[in-house]
């Protein structure tokens, strides 16, 4: 369902991503992990363009991107409707309470009715477990909730999936269990995913594949299992000693 | 007692003309800040503040020719006088053949004097907001344009109601300009009443009284507004 072909990117000098090619079946969820500086977030971000890629292909569902052609604004667009962000600092809107942060999508973006937008907005809340907070300010909310008001914000799109970028970096460790609970239940109810992420047991445990990354390439690349366990390259053993000490 | 006092006390026939013309000349005064000292004000606040956003969005479009104009525009603007460019407008146009009232005038100096130095407020409000709310917009789908009226402009809008603020209670001052240029504002009117009585520091104080009133009631309004705004920040 989602196909990378041959992804490149550079900023000014620097090379971050050098040749990305990558297969996700529908309903799968792969997990990138990887050292800082590994491109692992620029290359979610090409996903759904806030990053241009400087060559290569996107697919995703039946949108097709070339990037060795200049691309257009509808189809940039078309592309980031089918998949959902969710970002490692939650980036709610300010301005506006939970449901309100849920429906902007639905009503601005889909020109959805209110109502309709509203009712969808309060099952996906509740769905979150913030039913009791729909009229909250982000400012009143701790992390971990809004956090998971920025996953039912992406999930009002109804999109084919969802990103996430290092989700519950920014959470205390006591706020970290229900970010990752949410996003277990999304995985069991078959929705697409992927995560970048330092949670090694999250990944042990929901990830159907693992992609170890480092310098802008995919270094490794397989089930948790074989990927954790009995890892082929130096480098990826490297690693998990690290983040494992 | 003061020499001015005295006088005043002496001359019991003097104080009873100047209450009298206190009282005569208020509602003239008042009739014309109401009529053009705030229609000035408002109608050229607005105009304004679309100008400022404009140009604002010019300067940060990283498209070189727009930022070019909002450039210079905003140099042309804040470099000369103010009464020099309503002169341009009201009396020098008209050697070109283009011939515009008193009123229209005003508003179009004022417009463009507010456009040009709101538009540095909007453009620094416009980048205190975190890249983050441009990113989250465009990932749930938002073009430029919505991204800006829905999610960027409305918290711009929280930082910049102080200096905005500031901006309007100076227009409202600087609206007295347009009696040079045959305006009926408040400052005209006082002019006419001081002409015709002698009484120019009577007329004239009771003129900035007034202005001091709107000023203060607006100052009011901009607590008010900004207590609104500041709902969903913690305090």
């Amino acid at each position: 369902m989602i196909e990378l072909k041959n992804l490149h990117k550079q900023f000014g000098g620097l090379t971050v991503l050098r040749g990305i090619s990558l297969n996700i079946e529908k309903g799968k969820v792969l997990v990138i992990v990887g050292p800082s500086g590994s491109g692992k977030t620029t290359l979610l971000r090409c996903l759904n363009l806030l990053e241009t890629p400087d060559q290569g292909q996107i697919r995703i569902g039946d949108v097709q991107l070339d990037f060795s052609k200049k691309v257009d604004k509808a189809q940039i667009a078309k592309l980031r409707k089918q998949t959902g962000m969710v970002f490692q600092n939650y980036n709610l809107f300010p301005h506006m309470t939970a449901l309100e942060n849920v429906m902007e999508g639905p009503v601005t973006v889909k020109k959805e009715s209110k109502e309709v937008a509203r009712a969808k907005g309060k099952t996906l809340l509740g769905k979150v477990g913030l039913a009791e907070k729909i009229d909250e300010y982000p400012f009143q909310l701790s992390g971990g909730q809004q956090q998971r008001v920025g996953i039912a914000r992406a999930l009002a799109m109804d999109p084919l999936v969802m990103l996430f970028d290092e989700p519950t970096s920014a959470l205390d460790p006591e706020l970290v269990g229900e970010v990752l609970k949410v996003m277990k239940e999304l995985a069991k109810e078959g929705m697409t995913m992927i995560v970048v992420t330092h949670e090694m047991s999250f990944a042990r445990e929901v990830a159907d594949e693992v992609i170890f990354m480092d310098q802008g390439v995919i270094v490794e690349q397989g089930p948790p299992q074989q990927l954790f366990v009995n890892p082929r390259e130096e480098r990826t053993r490297q690693f998990l000693q690290l983040i494992q000490s | 007692m003061p020499m001015f006092l005295s006088n005043l006390f002496d001359n019991p026939e003097r104080a009873a003309r100047l209450i009298e013309i206190a009282q005569s000349s208020f509602l003239p005064l008042v009739k014309g800040a109401f009529t053009y000292t705030l229609s000035l004000t408002v109608i050229s606040f607005v105009l304004g503040l679309i100008l400022a956003i404009l140009t604002a969005l010019a300067r940060i479009s990283g498209v070189k020719v727009l930022q070019g104009i909002a450039r210079f525009y905003v140099s042309i603007i804040r470099g000369t006088p103010l009464l020099v460019q309503l002169f341009i407008i009201f009396y020098g146009m008209p050697s070109i053949g283009i011939t515009i009232d008193p009123f229209p005038s005003a508003i179009i100096g004022f417009s463009l004097n507010v456009g040009a130095y709101c538009s540095e407020i909007v453009r620094a409000a416009i980048l205190s907001i975190p890249k983050g709310q441009w990113e989250a917009a465009y990932s749930i789908g938002m073009s430029y344009p919505q991204a800006l009226l829905r999610i960027i402009l409305p918290q711009a809008a929280r930082v910049s109601v102080p200096p905005l603020s500031n901006s309007f209670i100076s227009l409202v001052k600087d609206t007295s300009l347009a009696a040079s240029i045959l305006v009926a504002e408040m400052f005209r009117k006082a002019q006419e009443i001081a002409a015709r009585t002698f009484e120019p520091l009577l007329v004239y104080i009771e003129a900035a009284l007034i202005y001091w009133i709107i000023c203060m009631f607006l100052s009011f309004l901009q607590d008010k507004l900004e207590h609104r705004l500041d709902r969903y920040v913690s305090k």
